[in-house]
């Protein structure tokens, strides 16, 4: 896990060895600080020679302009190594993620996304600032200090060898402790954040039946426990704060005995005992430093775990050797298909499916949720690997193409669709880049949007907002509809995308494809049996099995499936909205 | 700021006091440790260098003493430690809960107006920037504050010529943090706006990285991601350096100012100059050192101050906001109609409701059977005073009559709904329940009498039992079950793992659309009130669930005022009175066959249908 996040430093190695090497020499320079000053104290003030103090105050002066320079280069390279690191982190991401395909992209939720790529890589980015600057430094102030105490006087520096150890093993326990209840406590948390996201989504259910006061008493009481919880576990964290006194003020205490008869005793000066007063200050600071490292770490391990998950993901569809670059026709074959979302799964989304479209039809496909028609379409455009059998597409199995060839020829307009921030012409232009007005609106005029278009204020430069707030469910869907014809496919599906459009419009767009691209072939997804009624011929989807195929006709009279639909949806108990479908 | 020190405040005085005054000893005691170089080298190790027989039992009476302080320092520091732990979970307890209060009070034009996400960014980043504050940056500044003053006091006895020329070098210092503070805050402004573009691009590209592959637009998108991480990586990097060296550069004026101390207070102690002697001038170095720490502490949290602040302005602006105002006075009670007609209020609950309503001109009280009577009388309204989206609202509900809404998307059928209700006030016009205008009912007791399934259900964490049970906590298992029943859910409640005990998680997603709505309808049907508002689905579900939903719905209304918004002929056909609407008006109205008669909009709806 470390080594995928570590290999992410690339460009930025530089800095993240100069930053430890600087924050070395700071730590040297703080270091021989204190021994200046025992300098000053002892030859200078003790021994009454004033030039003693002028020179060893410029050595000092000297050491603390090294020590302010190497400390600020420190700063400088650690911020850049660490910023570096979460950009190329981001970055490596955002990559990986172009590179997923449709059932990588399933794994991972949007929110998921989102935070592993800004929260959790923020996360990432202190802890490895904090790293680089102290986890060299910390050690090093504690080898370095301890070095000193022992050089000024060793049998003292005993006493402080007692005191680390105990303040470590005393140190270590805490974190331990408190680790395992900041686990209970952040999942409690979670539960908490989670109870407010739903009030907030359904707070006119909470509001209509009067459950106001439920809420707030079911609220107080998972507050009263969090806050119990973190009570707990901070209590144990704020035994540091005595502990740490503890061990200083017994150092001081001990200090100025021994160190009253040694200096008595003639075996250490004044300034040597003051010095040493600093070091045991230092060594017991990087203690607290390391503690606090080990904390860091623990907590970032699971961000650092959730970005690597992203990292590692191997996107599961890949270009074959030699891609094919050429789609012959709009023909489509699926021979003996089957398919499932998990590989090794027992049930099947699609099972044995069998079918040959020719170039040019327009087929409709029809048949309740989850019997497989969005699955079908989708392994067209190779949007998914089959399991067994083969799709091809004209004549050769998707699995030859070159994906960005295959994906220009074949249009799939999403059920769940979305336009993007921006303006309507940069949106149309996704279907094709260096598109002419023209272009656009003329693919627009087949989808039906010219008209709603017209009328916006701005017409083609309106402005679309983030998730395409700023248009109707039927706009927007009319919208996909054209982005995905300024591909000029050879294939074009339709997966219930004019759902929230009515049923008049319905019709026109049908008609305008049926005259403006005659070659193309149409496969259409809907609910609506007036939808695909028409269509040449009419695919009825059974628990993933092809139940019937032929025209409306046919249908009605073969196939009792379509027979119960067409019924139910014209005689009775169909749906009577203009925009069924796109009511809010 | 204040405010966040004012709640704090509120809630535990004592807490803070008594934190207060263990800073002010634990800070003393420290510096008595510190001063105490001066005595141990003057009073003790100096007199004895060279004597003799070296007395220390006076320096074991003075250490003994000096354990005594550290004791105390060490108590202090662990109770005021633990006591800010309770003060500032506490507090954060009584911050989210006061949050959380108010925010069920708001109306819920508030929720429709505000974005979910950052209604929930309060509850995490900004009270977590506050936890930050009370529990680090406030302890560690007063800390640092009474540790800069005791410090001061003890350099001003020592010597003043050499306090000044400290106090010199801290204002160099705090000119320095000002600066580079100010370029530091700079860049983490940028940093922060920086990330939130960062974050808002990530999400619309993710929300459609489907259509991004099936666009093949994938470099495109990694290319302008590229230009904004940049950006990030930019300001990030410029915020930390400036934070970064902030250390450094204090720590080492720090020590600059030590050896210009040292070499004036040398020069001062070697001409005798004011009284200096050799203890108090070793002393003052050491007092000097502890003078400039706390004020590179101080500095530390100028970040998590500012940042503390602007969490503070949003948490505040969420507790200011005007909750949802109710002047009505009408009740509704359990009641028995006795022989004579007459309607007497009574506690336990006799499935008999009515409203009580006090007159007080005359001081008396009369109640009327709550039957589910609606009318709209000429109502207006808008969702602000500008721009009106319904005109002339008139409908007449018997108690029992089912009225069907149909019309366009955005013709204003949910808006109708959302006014019985009252969780919009209208602008002009009168709504009557039972004959009594819904402003003088209390809105609580208002609510109560009217169910409502809505389109996107919403179901709360928690078993399928305690789902249904949410439209009447008092419900019996077995009443819920009826329900469950009556709503055609129990079938496939049945088939669930655990039954009605089955956890939902987030929203009911380990359910689909349908059972959800099932779920729903069996809610609004323990709940088992006199009104209904219907919102029907029309998301696509399979033809088989829907029809169970239907159904479910169908014996929901049986004996109820239903409004429902249509989108079903089965529904429409059999409504006793249907509502065309468009543009926020009503502009036909009448039953089905009424409405064919006419040839008018509805006809032309209910025949374009087949037009292809």
């Amino acid at each position: 896990m470390i080594h995928t996040i570590v290999k992410q430093i690339k460009q930025y190695k530089k800095p993240s060895l100069l930053t430890p090497l600087f924050a070395t020499l700071e730590v040297i320079m703080e270091v021989l600080i204190p021994y200046v000053i025992a300098a000053i104290v002892d030859k200078g003030i003790d021994g009454g020679n004033i030039n003693a103090v002028y020179r060893y105050g410029a050595i000092m002066l000297v050491l603390a302009m090294c020590s302010l320079m190497f400390g600020i280069l420190a700063g400088k390279y650690a911020a850049a190594a660490s910023a570096g690191l979460a950009c190329n982190l981001r970055d490596s991401m955002y990559e990986n993620i172009q590179r997923f395909s449709f059932s990588n992209i399933d794994k991972f939720s949007t929110a998921g996304l989102v935070t592993r790529m800004t929260t959790d890589v923020t996360n990432i980015q202190n802890a490895y600032q904090m790293v680089i600057r102290i986890a060299v430094r910390a050690p090093l102030m504690l080898i370095c200090s301890m070095f000193m105490c022992f050089f000024i006087h060793v049998r003292m520096s005993l006493i402080f060898v007692v005191a680390i150890i105990f303040l470590g093993i005393v140190l270590i326990s805490i974190v331990l402790t408190a680790m395992k209840i900041f686990d209970v406590v952040f999942k409690k948390y979670d539960d908490l954040n989670a109870s407010v996201q739903e009030n907030v989504t359904a707070i006119r259910v909470v509001k209509s039946y009067v459950r106001e006061d439920y809420e707030k008493n079911k609220f107080g009481s998972a507050a009263e426990n969090l806050y119990r919880l973190f009570s707990k576990a901070e209590n144990v964290v704020v035994l540091n704060s005595p502990v740490m006194m503890l061990t200083i003020y017994g150092c001081v205490l001990a200090l100025s005995w021994f160190g009253a008869k040694y200096v008595v005793a003639g075996s250490m000066t004044t300034g040597e005992m003051t010095s040493m007063f600093s070091y045991i200050m230092g060594i017991l600071m990087s203690l607290m430093m390391l503690s606090m490292i080990f904390v860091m770490l623990t907590l970032s391990t699971a961000s650092a775990k959730r970005i690597v998950e992203v990292l590692s993901e191997e996107p599961d569809l890949q270009n074959g050797e030699n891609p094919v670059t050429e789609i012959a026709d709009g023909s489509i074959d699926f021979h003996h298909v089957s398919f499932s979302y998990r590989q090794g799964s027992e049930s099947e989304t699609l099972k044995d499916i069998e079918l040959h479209i020719k170039s040019g039809e327009t087929i409709g496909i029809i048949g309740g949720t989850g019997c497989g028609k969005s699955s079908l379409v989708s392994l067209i455009s190779r949007l998914y690997d089959v399991t067994e059998g083969s799709v091809c597409v004209g004549g050769r199995d998707v699995r030859e193409y070159d994906c960005e060839v295959l994906r220009d020829n074949v249009a799939v307009v999403l059920q769940k669709n979305v336009l993007f921030s921006g303006t309507i012409l940069e949106n149309l232009r996704w279907g094709k880049e260096d598109a002419t007005e023209e272009e656009c609106r003329a693919v627009c005029i087949q989808a039906c949007a010219d008209d709603f278009i017209q009328q916006f204020p701005d017409k083609y430069n309106t402005y679309i907002e983030q998730g395409g707030t700023n248009v109707s469910g039927g706009q927007k869907q009319r919208l996909c509809i054209a982005r995905a014809l300024l591909k000029k496919p050879k294939i074009l599906i339709l997966d219930d995308s004019t759902s929230a459009v009515d049923t008049a419009t319905d019709a026109k767009i049908r008609k305008a494809f049926a005259e403006s691209i005659p070659g193309t072939t149409k496969l259409i997804i809907s609910q609506r049996i007036s939808s695909v009624q028409d269509a040449d011929r009419i695919l009825v989807l059974e628990n993933g099995r092809l139940d019937g195929f032929g025209t409306h006709e046919e249908l009605l009279v073969s196939n009792e499936i379509y027979r119960e639909i067409y019924e139910a949806q014209i005689k009775g108990g169909g749906d009577f909205d203009e925009a069924a479908g796109g009511e809010d | 700021m204040k405010r966040v020190l004012k709640y704090v405040w509120k809630d535990y005085k004592v807490s803070c006091i008594v934190v207060f005054l263990c800073i002010v000893l634990a800070a003393l005691t420290n510096l008595k440790g510190l001063t105490f170089m001066e005595v141990l080298i003057d009073d003790y190790i100096t007199p004895m260098i060279g004597s003799e027989n070296p007395d220390f039992a006076g320096l074991f009476l003075a250490l003994a003493q000096l354990a005594g302080y550290f004791a105390v320092g060490i108590l202090c520091s662990y109770l005021y430690n633990r006591i800010m732990v309770n003060v500032t979970q506490g507090t954060m307890r009584n911050l989210r809960t006061a949050l959380f209060n108010r925010m069920e009070a708001l109306p819920i034009k508030y929720f429709d107006t505000h974005a979910h996400g950052d209604i929930m960014s309060v509850y995490t980043n900004d009270v977590d920037t506050l936890r930050q504050l009370i529990s680090q940056s406030i302890p560690q500044t007063v800390n640092s504050a009474v540790t800069i003053v005791s410090v001061f006091w003890g350099m001003i006895t020592n010597n003043i010529p050499l306090t000044l020329l400290s106090l010199f070098m801290v204002a160099i210092m705090l000119v320095t943090t000002k600066r580079i503070g100010k370029k530091s805050g700079y860049y983490f402004g940028a940093q922060q706006k920086d990330l939130g573009r960062v974050n808002g691009y990530i999400e619309e590209m993710m929300e459609g990285q489907k259509v991004v592959k099936v666009f093949c637009h994938e470099e495109r998108s990694l290319e302008e991601f590229r230009k904004i991480n940049e950006q990030l990586r930019n300001s990030a990097d410029n915020a930390n350096k400036f934070a970064n060296i902030m250390m450094p550069i204090n720590g080492n004026i720090g020590n600059i100012s030590y050896v210009l101390c040292a070499v004036v207070g040398a020069l001062l102690a070697l001409n005798g100059y004011t009284g200096l002697t050799l203890g108090a001038l070793i002393t003052f170095l050491t007092l000097n050192r502890n003078f400039t720490q706390p004020i590179t502490q101080i500095s530390q949290q100028i970040n998590a101050i500012v940042m503390a602040q602007a969490g503070a302005k949003r948490v505040f602006e969420l507790m200011d906001e005007e909750p949802e105002t109710d002047e009505g006075y009408v009740e509704l009670v359990n009641a028995v109609q006795e022989a004579g007609g007459e309607i007497k209020e009574v506690q336990e609950r006799t499935g008999f409701w009515a409203w009580k309503h006090p007159h007080k001109a005359e001081g008396t009280v009369t109640y009327t059977p709550l039957t589910g009577d609606v009318v709209f009388d000429d109502v207006d309204f808008g969702y602000d005073d500008k721009k009106m989206v319904l005109h002339n609202i008139k409908i007449f509900a018997a108690a029992g009559q089912k009225i069907a809404f149909v019309g366009s998307t955005g013709a204003g059928k949910t808006t109708i709904t959302n006014l019985i209700n009252r969780f919009y006030d209208i602008q002009d016009g009168k709504i009557r329940y039972d004959g009594i205008n819904v402003n003088k009912i209390k809105k609580a007791d208002l609510r109560r009498s009217l169910g409502i399934v809505l389109q996107d259900t919403h179901l709360f964490t928690g078993t399928v039992m305690e789902n249904i049970r949410y439209g009447r906590l008092e419900a019996s298992d077995e009443a819920c079950i009826a329900a469950a029943k009556l709503a055609n859910a129990d079938s496939f409640i049945t088939r669930l793992p655990d039954g009605y005990r089955t956890l939902l998680t987030g929203d009911g997603s380990n359910l689909s659309q349908g059972q959800r709505q099932l779920l729903a309808i069996a809610r609004a049907a323990v709940a088992d009130p006199p009104v209904l508002i219907l919102d029907e689905a029309t998301s696509s579900i399979d033809t088989r669930t829907e029809r169970l939903v239907q159904e479910g719905m169908d014996h929901l209304m049986q004996g109820r005022t239903t409004f429902v918004i249509a989108h079903r002929l089965s529904t429409i056909k059999n409504a006793d009175c249907i509502m065309v609407m468009e543009q926020g008006r009503i502009i036909e109205r009448g039953n089905h066959e009424e409405l064919i008669e006419k040839k008018g909009r509805y006809y032309q709806l209910y025949t374009g249908k087949f037009a292809s």
